[in-house]
């Protein structure tokens, strides 16, 4: 099952330039929350805080609160964090050398985990779980995760993700390089996914956020504007700036 | 030459500019020919030259003394084999790591320290690195041995090896390693068991070029392996090599060893290809499994 997070203060830095302004948010378990805004805003930055892997990148840190579950993120081990709470990235990156069987196992075998039939059971509803299984199934160990199309490429990160069995799922602009088919199955497949977990998508796509998402955070600038019931804030938002870019006015 | 679908077009297509393409177009063919036949010029002298004098008699038999006929090479080969086993223990797992270090955590003054150590390394003459073990090995041991013509040959191979494992990595997408990285691998799994693992088939190339290059080298072995007339299967003993061998009997003033010294040559080409082949097939097939 899905857990909350509980974000507090969070300060996000690239070298000296302060990219998260003091983020307050509290995610509700089990649900969708998107996070909107224009390029630049924050909002990759912010869901990869989350997870810590912003602090991959030379030179980035952050500072501040965040608490998934019982699991205060920055009081913990970066890569015990990371197992946690999943991502799916922007653009498909399955491993290239490995087979579809190896891409969903990965997550398992790196970390150690030895027993075969157990990571057998687990990649089988990984890809379940992902609607991909019926498409791969007779392939799994003949194909290389690079040669499945984008669509199902990144259906093979989504399994791949949920392989590890995480708490929280981050979504960073999922479906941005997909088309229409590939995108619609995407979200119908995250509308399934909130039954396990909780999912956090970062999206440029107004209409996405309002499809699978039940709240919407508007970030600008490095702050968070407005945090709602994405019905509310595509309806009546409470602030002028939301407003401005949901009518779009800017962005 | 331009008589492909949609002539009518091409008609139109203006004669100066058909005139640059068909120039531009021999002059790259011509180009790799160019690149080819001293390579092949060279491969079919030794072969003409050398193949004659292989023989039984010279794939199995050691060195006969000065004025006898016959007699082969089989210690130098098998000296060359064990040889050029110890620089690839001490140079592949060195350079490895050192492209690995360069590639992923190599950023600061200490990572371009080694980088321009390593390209100073790649441009020291042969000669000078044989000296300088001479000089650490050779001389504190008080005699020759094949050990230490296999670390003059294993420091040659880091430099070449150090420099393509580190390109290599970095033409590792980043968003490969982020995927993993997100999985929660820890750092060192990644690098070990997705950026390098994807990054193989350049390394292994990297690793193959700088075994070709020494494999071939006289110049270190001799003050280090010196060469030996006799078997010799103890790598703390001076050493027969195929390079060594060939290098003293084209020297030499008897047709019979010039004759032989072709027939080296000819060999140290063969176990080079050979070499290179076998670890292609190997990996190939080996990555095969659970790759695609």
């Amino acid at each position: 099952m899905g857990v909350g997070i509980e974000v507090r203060g969070l300060n996000a830095y690239y070298g000296k330039l302060l990219a998260l302004k003091s983020i307050d948010m509290t995610v509700a378990p089990n649900q969708v929350t998107a996070v909107i805004g224009p390029s630049g805003c924050g909002k990759s930055t912010f869901v990869r805080c989350l997870n810590r892997m912003h602090e991959t990148i030379p030179e980035a840190r952050a500072e501040g609160t965040v608490i998934v579950g019982d699991m205060n993120v920055y009081d913990n081990d970066p890569v015990e964090v990371r197992r946690r709470i999943g991502m799916v990235f922007q653009k498909p990156n399955p491993f290239p050398t490995m087979s579809i069987y190896g891409n969903v196992a990965a997550g398992l075998k790196l970390n150690g985990f030895r027993n075969r039939k157990q990571i057998d059971e687990l990649v089988e509803r990984s890809l379940k779980l992902a609607a991909l299984w019926d498409e791969v199934k007779d392939e799994l160990h003949k194909k290389s995760g690079a040669s499945l199309s984008g669509g199902q490429q990144q259906r093979l990160c989504i399994a791949r993700s949920l392989a590890v069995e995480p708490d929280i799922l981050l979504m960073d602009e999922p479906a941005s390089a997909l088309d229409p088919i590939s995108t619609s199955k995407i979200e119908e497949l995250i509308f399934q996914l909130k039954q396990h977990y909780t999912v956090v998508i970062v999206t440029h796509n107004m209409q996405q956020a309002a499809r699978v998402a039940e709240f919407t955070g508007f970030f600008l600038m490095g702050s968070l504007i407005e945090y709602e019931k994405t019905e509310k804030i595509f309806t009546t938002p409470s602030d002028k700036r939301t407003e401005d870019y949901i009518t779009g006015r800017f962005g | 030459m331009l008589k492909q679908p949609g002539d009518a077009r091409a008609q139109k297509v203006s004669l100066w500019r058909r005139t640059k393409n068909y120039a531009a177009t021999w002059f790259a063919i011509a180009a790799a020919v160019l690149v080819l036949a001293p390579l092949l010029a060279v491969f079919a002298y030794v072969l003409i030259k050398g193949a004659g004098s292989v023989n039984l008699a010279f794939l199995t038999q050691t060195p006969k003394p000065p004025g006898e006929l016959g007699g082969g090479m089989a210690n130098a080969m098998v000296g060359s084999v064990l040889i050029l086993g110890v620089a690839s223990a001490i140079g592949v797992p060195l350079g490895i790591g050192c492209g690995i270090y360069l590639a992923e955590y190599g950023r600061g003054r200490l990572g371009d320290l080694v980088r321009f150590t390593a390209d100073v390394l790649n441009g020291v003459p042969s000669i000078v690195i044989g000296m300088a073990v001479y000089g650490l090995i050779v001389i504190r041991q008080k005699h020759f041995s094949g050990f230490s013509g296999g670390v003059a040959l294993g420091i040659m191979m880091i430099p070449t090896i150090a420099r393509a494992t580190e390109e290599m990595l970095l033409m590792v997408p980043n968003v490969v390693r982020e995927a993993a990285l997100g999985l929660g691998i820890p750092k060192w799994r990644t690098t070990l068991s997705v950026s390098l693992r994807t990054a193989s088939a350049g390394v292994i190339t990297g690793c193959m070029l700088a075994f070709a290059r020494v494999a071939g080298e006289t110049a270190p072995l001799l003050f280090t392996a010196f060469g030996n007339q006799f078997w010799n299967l103890k790598l703390n003993q001076p050493m027969a090599a195929v390079s060594l061998q060939v290098y003293v009997y084209a020297l030499s003033p008897y047709d019979d060893w010039h004759r032989q010294a072709w027939a080296g040559a000819l060999i140290l080409i063969v176990m080079i290809v050979a070499a290179v082949a076998a670890v292609r097939i190997a990996t190939s097939r080996g990555m095969l499994k659970g790759v695609s």
